[in-house]
């Protein structure tokens, strides 16, 4: 599938904003962490400001952003619908949650309502967006069990990242909260390790053959392409990354996203002061970059069953 | 709707022979040329004229070899929408845009609501999505739905351009919902199968299976040779066979 | 929110207005119906009332629209200003175009007429041209067919009165067996691919496709038979061995419709050996059984025999043909087991098909209850019929050997007995004539004169020597060597000679080269980069260029618009008047003959002018005969239209055979009818007579027929067509050759005519092939027409483009292998002419050492209004750059023309090459050229095209550009 910027920021940048709600939330409702007003006010604009800036990128790719709202009506069949109705639903709830760390008229219990809705709300949003990708049978690594949980262990460990560093400025982030970001972080490593074991071994169901349905006539090649020219459907569907690049980036990203924030975790762990903090940062700044990598790879090597049509293998 | 119908009165489709189907492209070509003008006006073409061409298009033809040795075969397949029981391209929609009527069975856009998002393009198996980017919206076969009820049409070319103009005759219009209209009993008859059944979408078009080549001795009730006849060696005097009388 | 669903307009209006006429993407000339919306086009559908398409519109004529609107269109005539090939122009009026042309021509034909080389291309009026040409005086005319296939023709209308090309057709109806030579797509494009969904539609009829490569129509083929090219003569006459050792064979259908049972003098040496004994009326001789003597072969209820050595009265000793025939073939070197080797077609397959042949035509013999009159006045019952039906196009004819291979399969078709019978191959009316029909060419020395007409028209049908346009000398008095004894039978003259003769001065200079419709520097020549070169190369001395004026009317800026000193832009199809004649190529069908026009739909809207409009007028302007009145001025002021209306070629005999007479009441024969174009247009831009059932089939036998063809103007007599199983003329020829008669070759040419000319056919190695040395050049190269794809003039259509933007060279995996290539990477392609580099792509349904592309996609970069970059400039090539018009030298430094040496066809696909690897990384097909910039009056391409938008309702917001 091609990889289009926006849809990597998309689901990159408002997972990220999820996660940190739904860190935020944690902290709120466990009381683990006690945030003064002023850094998670801070902390809750920069996740609206995340989720904001994927809601709009992926926006703004459509072909008609003025109709935008017309997706929020097919809710009954469409995840990406759903995305979009969640997604604003959680507003109202990330907002009052946001305001109520200083505004005394909210009260103790409306707040942690608050937090419950914006955890639960983020939760299902991400779900959601992980969704419009699963439920395509047409892109068999996409339609898998590992998707949702990628998503969901992906924005809590790029929210975490973040909240890391938020913990950090407040001079909070402790050993344990580091333990804790550093299994969060490698669990969704793991998952992504187990997902490309799964598609480099998963052998596919259909071929030229079962979509042509010559097969019987035996293995099926195409000899001419209705056009010479590209189109469409190929640039959008018959994106490919050459295996062996896809190896190599592969390793990229776990360096970037894994074993770099894990490292700078830890020397976090350790230092103090200012270089503490440097470290979360660049944890952090590593972890979106490996993230980043992660999605364009998810559509890069993700094939779709038309490209059977024009000879190739999925 | 988005959700799809329960059932639809009628399943109007498509059969492709591809016994017959020479690979001509006549029906890709006027099949640009009636929609361009048409129901989901027009089938913009970018750089047109330029290095890399990139048009909409309803249907594309395809030219496929099975096997490699002495039983291998071509074969033209023509591709456009199957107008499908269960697809997907519809449930994704968030929008409604994407839609199947009930009353024929016919899947289509909805150039006022539609928003661009491309999704209905990912979750079609066959590749019968074409995104317009200048309009800004997904196109797609209309199983040419405004000429088949088309009252400025003649009944007999209230058919899809693509039917009325294969010069082979390999392509066939009706309901494949009524096991009694013509098209169910031809597709009855030669077998007619669906493309990527695993996709469970149920697509309503057939496509009829390339018939058995007849290259073995019988196949045509022929022997393996001649009998050579006896007196058949070269010189003047073998022609006995042409003393049978002849007359002019 | 709640569902809405769309509300839909399931009926809106398509069109104001809808107009019939006739569609020219191709040759095909299939009807169509034109709908216009506010003035533009909408949509051309199919016509389905039409004779030839029946309703169905192929892919180029799907695509007409964008023909219509390309922005390679002309607008302008242009004068050349710069270097020939710049492209620098400038544009003039229409008079000044008109008044360059009536000097340059004018002189000439004060001086030498000769000097007019006139050469036409894809045209479709080749009666009003050549025509113009013969009144103007000059014998140097011809149209396409000599590059073309006028191996078909020539060997159909020397043998069978007909022929396959466009001229006859199977019974798709009624056939059981069909057999398919070398046919990609045709002329006859949609005819044949719906009488191919009609016979596969019946299960107890087989189709078999005889083709080195197996696309398009081989692909549904029932058997394909991959055979290497060059050999079908080959495999025709081994299927001959096996029916005629079998005694499989029609004698009756021989005795009767054939010239089987003449005698053929037997006295070797003899002026006169193998050649029919005539009585002193002319009659030739049978030998009767019951009066065991000789008869008037002609004569109705004589039992002719078919075999044995007769002496006649006068001590003469002769043989009916069939026998020579007979025992030609019986021999071993025609059996299956020897020609297996050279064709690659198995014995034990070529045994299985002549046995499947002689089981469809005698096993499942089909009777129609059709009461018929035959040739002698004699009433039959039922027609008979041999359900075998035959086809073949290019892949015989485009070969050196082509006209005896094509003539071979017509001697197997009536073996078979399948000629014009119920099942058969069909004649479209004007057809079967007379084999040979005459006329005979015009144009020997004392023919042509200065500011005269010539006697006749320049081509026509050579019987013997004496027909022969050669000087005293026997030098060819053609530009193109026509009809001289380089190719005695060139009916179509050779086109692809005609640069380079002229760029030779041999035989002589011309002045003048007038082309239409033609791409001569690109795709339609052979040896493109060399003929580039003649166009523009410069006398030493004169200081001239060797080929003084080049004027040419094209519609689009083709690759040969830019080397024109004079262009005079075309309109589009949809904008003019034309006429699809009986005296010419006709749309006729088997079940009765059919003429069809074009007229102007919309208006052209730039400087243009139909050609013929401007032939007529040059006509005019030149004072020709049967262009001007007795007072000089223009005979026909108003044009084509004039003349398509007014002009008649014999009394009551004109371009058009419909609504003839004062008001329209006849056909065929009758008075000028002032109101025929306006009948043509009422009913669809065509005319058809339906043939009544007893005048279907045997029209060559047919009473009937044979009088209606007479009161029509087909046919000089109502005389039996009587085929030609054994062609004297060839024998004549040969005689020459061997020292006979007044008229001989020169001796250079001698032994070329001994070799190549036989009344029987003959099988030799293809002309090029045998001169090469086949170790260096293993590899056979042709190729194929896509189907939606016309020669060079698809490139400029939007929509076509997209699907053939570029092409590739197609092989074997096999070969591929060998050669170390797959697919994707670019090769070196070398013949002895040259070498290009391409594309490779895999495949299996080709023979193994054959290698194919489509036919005229590369293009020169720049030309026909497409960015630089296009890929058909990039990755698109020609083939033509390594076929060479001249074959290699022969000892003694000779080059003759790689063509068919009896009839000057064009041998484009005798082609032999080497493969090789192009290094890696190299992006861009060879050879390239400078490319090509705009000419004046070309319109700005547009970026993206949107065509259609305009036709949404008003106020649609999908209506942007207008
Ligand atoms: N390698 C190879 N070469 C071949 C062949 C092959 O099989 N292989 N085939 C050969 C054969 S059979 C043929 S017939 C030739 C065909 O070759 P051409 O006769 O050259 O046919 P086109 O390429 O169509 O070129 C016709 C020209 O007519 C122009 N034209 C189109 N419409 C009009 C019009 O309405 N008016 C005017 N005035 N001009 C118009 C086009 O722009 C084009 O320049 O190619 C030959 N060349
Ligand atoms: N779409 C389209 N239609 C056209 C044209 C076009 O350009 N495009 N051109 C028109 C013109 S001008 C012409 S002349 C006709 C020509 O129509 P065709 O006769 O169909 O011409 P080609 O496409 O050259 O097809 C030649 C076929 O012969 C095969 N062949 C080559 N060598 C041999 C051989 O030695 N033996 C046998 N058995 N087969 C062989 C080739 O593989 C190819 O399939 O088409 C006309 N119709
Ligand atoms: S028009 Fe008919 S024959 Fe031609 S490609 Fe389409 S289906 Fe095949
Ligand atoms: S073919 Fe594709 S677009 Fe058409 S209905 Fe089926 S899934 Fe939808
Ligand atoms: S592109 Fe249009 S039709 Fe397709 S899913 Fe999106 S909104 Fe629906
Ligand atoms: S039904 Fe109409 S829209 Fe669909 S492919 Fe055929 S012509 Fe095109
Ligand atoms: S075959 Fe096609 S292009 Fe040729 S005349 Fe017929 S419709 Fe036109
Ligand atoms: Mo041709």
């Amino acid at each position: 599938m091609h990889p289009a910027y926006s849809v990597i920021i998309f689901t990159s940048s408002s997972g990220a904003g999820y996660g940190l709600l739904i860190w935020l939330a944690l902290a709120r409702l466990t009381g683990a962490w006690n945030l003064s007003p002023v850094v998670a006010v801070g902390a809750c604009l920069v996740a609206l400001a995340l989720v904001t800036a994927g809601l709009l990128s992926s926006t703004f790719h459509l072909g008609h952003p003025e109709r935008a709202w017309r997706a929020m009506t097919q809710w009954r069949s469409s995840w990406l619908s759903r995305e979009g109705v969640v997604a604003v639903l959680t507003y109202p709830a990330a907002l009052v949650f946001t305001v109520g760390w200083f505004w005394g008229s909210i009260s103790e219990s409306q707040m942690t309502a608050a937090a419950a809705i914006t955890l639960v709300l983020s939760l299902i949003t991400v779900y959601c967006t992980s969704m419009i990708y699963a439920s395509l049978k047409t892109i068999p690594r996409w339609s898998n069990g590992f998707v949702s949980p990628l998503y969901l262990v992906f924005a809590l460990a790029s929210g975490g990242l973040l909240f890391a560093v938020t913990l950090g400025v407040a001079g909070l982030a402790d050993l344990t909260t580091i333990i804790l970001l550093f299994f969060v972080v490698s669990i969704a490593w793991i998952v992504k390790w187990y997902y490309w074991r799964f598609i480099d071994s998963a052998k596919a169901e259909s071929d030229t053959g079962t979509a042509t349905g010559l097969g019987h006539l035996g293995t099926v090649t195409q000899l001419e392409a209705p056009h010479t020219s590209e189109n469409y459907l190929l640039k959008e569907m018959g994106y490919q990354v050459a295996q062996k690049h896809a190896v190599v980036l592969r390793r990229y990203c776990l360096v970037m996203g894994m074993f770099l924030p894990l490292f700078l975790l830890l020397a976090a762990g350790m230092a103090s002061g200012i270089s503490h903090v440097i470290c979360l940062l660049l944890a952090m700044i590593c972890g979106f970059l490996g993230i980043i990598m992660e999605r364009w790879l998810f559509f890069a090597e993700a094939k779709h069953v038309v490209t059977l049509f024009y000879g190739r293998s999925v | 709707m988005t959700m799809l119908p329960k059932s639809t009165k009628k399943k109007l489709g498509l059969v492709t022979d591809l016994d017959i189907c020479v690979g001509c492209h006549a029906c890709a070509v006027n099949c640009k040329e009636w929609n361009t003008g048409g129901h989901s006006a027009p089938l913009t073409d970018l750089d047109a004229y330029a290095k890399d061409p990139n048009g909409v298009w309803f249907n594309r033809v395809h030219v496929y070899e099975t096997d490699d040795g002495q039983n291998s075969r071509t074969v033209n397949f023509p591709r456009s929408c199957l107008h499908c029981e269960q697809p997907d391209c519809v449930t994704v929609c968030p929008t409604g845009a994407s839609y199947k009527r009930e009353e024929d069975g016919i899947v289509l856009v909805d150039a006022e609501k539609c928003i661009g998002c491309k999704l209905c393009s990912w979750a079609c198996a066959y590749g019968a999505r074409e995104y317009d980017e200048t309009d800004g919206i997904m196109k797609k076969c209309t199983l040419c739905i405004d000429r088949i009820y088309n009252e400025n049409l003649e009944e007999s070319e209230r058919q899809p351009a693509c039917v009325i103009t294969c010069p082979t005759r390999a392509r066939h219009f009706g309901d494949l919902g009524d096991p009694e209209s013509d098209i169910s009993k031809l597709v009855e008859k030669r077998g007619g199968f669906q493309l990527m059944p695993e996709t469970g979408y149920e697509p309503v078009n057939r496509y009829l299976p390339p018939r058995p080549r007849k290259t073995r001795v019988g196949d045509t009730g022929a022997m393996a040779r001649l009998e050579a006849a006896e007196d058949s060696k070269p010189s003047s005097d073998f022609f006995s066979w042409l003393d049978k009388k002849l007359s002019r | 929110m709640a569902f809405q669903q769309e509300r839909v307009d399931t009926s809106p209006k398509i069109s104001d207005e809808v107009k019939k006429t006739t569609c020219y993407m191709c040759a095909c000339r299939c009807g169509i119906r034109v709908h216009l919306k506010d003035g533009e086009v909408r949509y051309i559908e199919g016509n389905p009332d039409h004779p030839v398409n029946k309703g169905v519109l192929c892919g180029k004529g799907s695509s007409g629209i964008m023909q219509h609107l390309s922005p390679a269109r002309l607008t302008n005539p242009l004068k050349r200003i710069g270097e020939r090939g710049s492209g620098d122009y400038e544009e003039i009026s229409w008079d000044e175009a008109l008044e360059t042309a009536t000097r340059w021509m004018g002189d000439i034909r004060k001086d030498d007429p000769r000097k007019l080389a006139f050469f036409t291309g894809r045209d479709q009026s080749q009666s009003l041209t050549a025509f113009w040409a013969t009144k103007f005086g000059t014998l140097n005319h011809a149209a396409h067919g000599g590059f073309c296939s006028v191996n078909m023709a020539a060997a159909g209308l020397y043998t069978i009165g007909g022929s396959f090309w466009e001229f006859g057709e199977p019974d798709w109806e009624n056939t059981r067996y069909f057999m398919m030579f070398g046919v990609a797509e045709d002329h006859d494009s949609n005819p044949i691919k719906t009488g191919l969904g009609q016979i596969k539609g019946r299960e107890n009829t087989k189709f078999v496709s005889i083709n080195p490569v197996r696309t398009g129509y081989s692909a549904i083929a029932d058997e394909w038979v991959g055979i290497r090219p060059g050999t079908d003569g080959l495999f025709v006459m081994a299927l001959i061995h096996e029916l005629i050792k079998a005694q499989k064979v029609d004698l009756d259908f021989l005795v009767r419709y054939t010239n089987a049972p003449w005698l053929v003098r037997e006295d070797p040496g003899h002026a006169e050996h193998g050649l029919f004994l005539r009585d002193e009326n002319g009659n030739p001789l049978a030998w009767d059984r019951d009066s065991d003597g000789p008869v008037n072969a002609l004569l109705p209820e004589i039992s002719p025999a078919l075999g044995g050595l007769f002496t006649l009265p006068d001590g003469s000793k002769a043989r009916p043909s069939f026998e020579i025939m007979a025992n030609r073939y019986l021999e071993p070197q025609y059996s299956a087991n020897e020609v297996e080797d050279r064709t690659g077609v198995p014995a034990d397959t070529i045994r299985r098909l002549a046995a499947e042949l002689a089981h469809a035509a005698f096993e499942q013999e089909i009777e129609l209850d059709i009461e018929w009159t035959d040739w002698a006045g004699r009433k039959h019952d039922k027609m008979i019929g041999r359900p075998v039906a035959m086809h073949a196009m290019r892949g015989i004819s485009a070969h050196s050997n082509g006209f005896h291979t094509c003539r071979a399969i017509h001697v197997l078709q009536m073996l078979l007995g399948s000629i014009d019978c119920p099942g058969g191959f069909r004649y479209k009316p004007p057809f079967p004539r007379p084999c040979p029909p005459g006329p005979k060419p015009v144009g020997k020395p004392e023919h042509i004169k200065a500011n005269e007409a010539m006697p006749g028209p320049p081509l026509g049908f050579t019987t013997g020597p004496e027909d022969l346009l050669v000087d005293a000398e026997g030098n060819p008095c053609r530009i193109d060597k026509g009809f001289s004894w380089e190719h005695p039978v060139s009916s179509h003259g050779l086109m692809h000679m005609v640069i380079h003769n002229a760029w030779a001065a041999d035989p002589y200079p011309v002045d003048t080269l007038f082309l239409y419709m033609a791409n001569m520097a690109w795709n339609s020549s052979m040896n493109t980069k060399g003929t580039m070169e003649m166009l523009t190369d410069i006398d030493e001395e004169s200081g001239e260029y060797k080929i003084p004026h080049i004027i040419y009317s094209d519609a689009y800026a083709s690759e040969m618009t830019y080397y024109a000193d004079l262009i005079l832009p075309d309109t589009s199809y949809l904008e003019r008047w034309d006429c699809i004649s009986l005296l010419d190529r006709p749309i006729s069908t088997a079940h009765g003959p059919a003429d069809s026009i074009r007229h102007p739909i919309v208006d052209p809207g730039r400087n243009v002018r139909p050609f013929q409009d401007v032939l007529i007028d040059l006509g005019a302007r030149l004072g020709l005969p049967g262009f001007t009145k007795d007072d000089g001025t223009a005979l026909y002021p108003g044009g084509y239209s004039d003349y398509i209306v007014n002009h008649e070629r014999l009394p009551g005999i004109g371009p058009l055979a419909g609504w003839r007479g004062e008001d329209g009441e006849s056909f065929g024969r009758g008075a000028v009818n002032p109101k025929q174009l306006e009948q043509y247009i009422e009913n669809g831009g065509f005319w058809q007579h339906h043939l009544p059932e007893s005048q279907q089939y045997y029209k060559h036998a047919n009473k009937d027929y044979l009088e209606f063809a007479e009161h029509m103007g087909f046919i000089p007599k109502a005389e039996q067509v009587i085929m030609q199983l054994y062609s004297e003329p060839m024998q004549k020829f040969k005689l020459a050759a061997e020292g006979h008669g007044d008229v001989q070759p020169p001796e250079n040419l001698r032994e070329r005519i001994r070799n190549y000319f036989d009344p029987l056919p003959i099988w030799y190695q293809p002309i090029e092939e045998s001169m090469v040395d086949l170790e260096e050049y293993p590899i056979h190269a042709i190729t194929q027409r896509p189907m939606a794809m016309y020669h060079s003039w698809g490139a400029q259509n939007a929509w076509l483009r997209q699907i053939h933007g570029y092409n590739r060279l197609c092989m074997s995996r096999d070969l591929a292998r060998e050669i170390g290539v797959g697919d994707d990477d670019w090769v070196y392609v070398e013949s002895h002419n040259g070498r290009i580099k391409c594309q490779v792509r895999t495949m299996s349904g080709v023979e193994r050492n054959t290698v194919w592309t489509w036919n005229a996609i590369g293009k020169r970069r720049g030309s026909w209004n497409l960015d630089k970059d296009a890929a058909e400039g990039e990755k698109g090539f020609l083939l033509n750059h390594l076929i060479s018009e001249l074959l290699p030298e022969e000892t003694g430094g000779r080059r003759m023309s790689n063509s068919d040496p009896v009839t000057g066809q064009a041998a484009w696909f005798d082609l032999r090459v080497k493969i090789s690897k192009a290094e890696a990384g190299a992006g861009q097909s060879e050879p390239q050229f400078e490319p090509l910039h705009r000419v004046p009056g070309e319109m700005d391409r547009p970026k993206d095209v949107r065509f259609g938008e305009e036709f949404l309702p008003k106020g649609s917001w999908r209506r942007k550009q207008s």
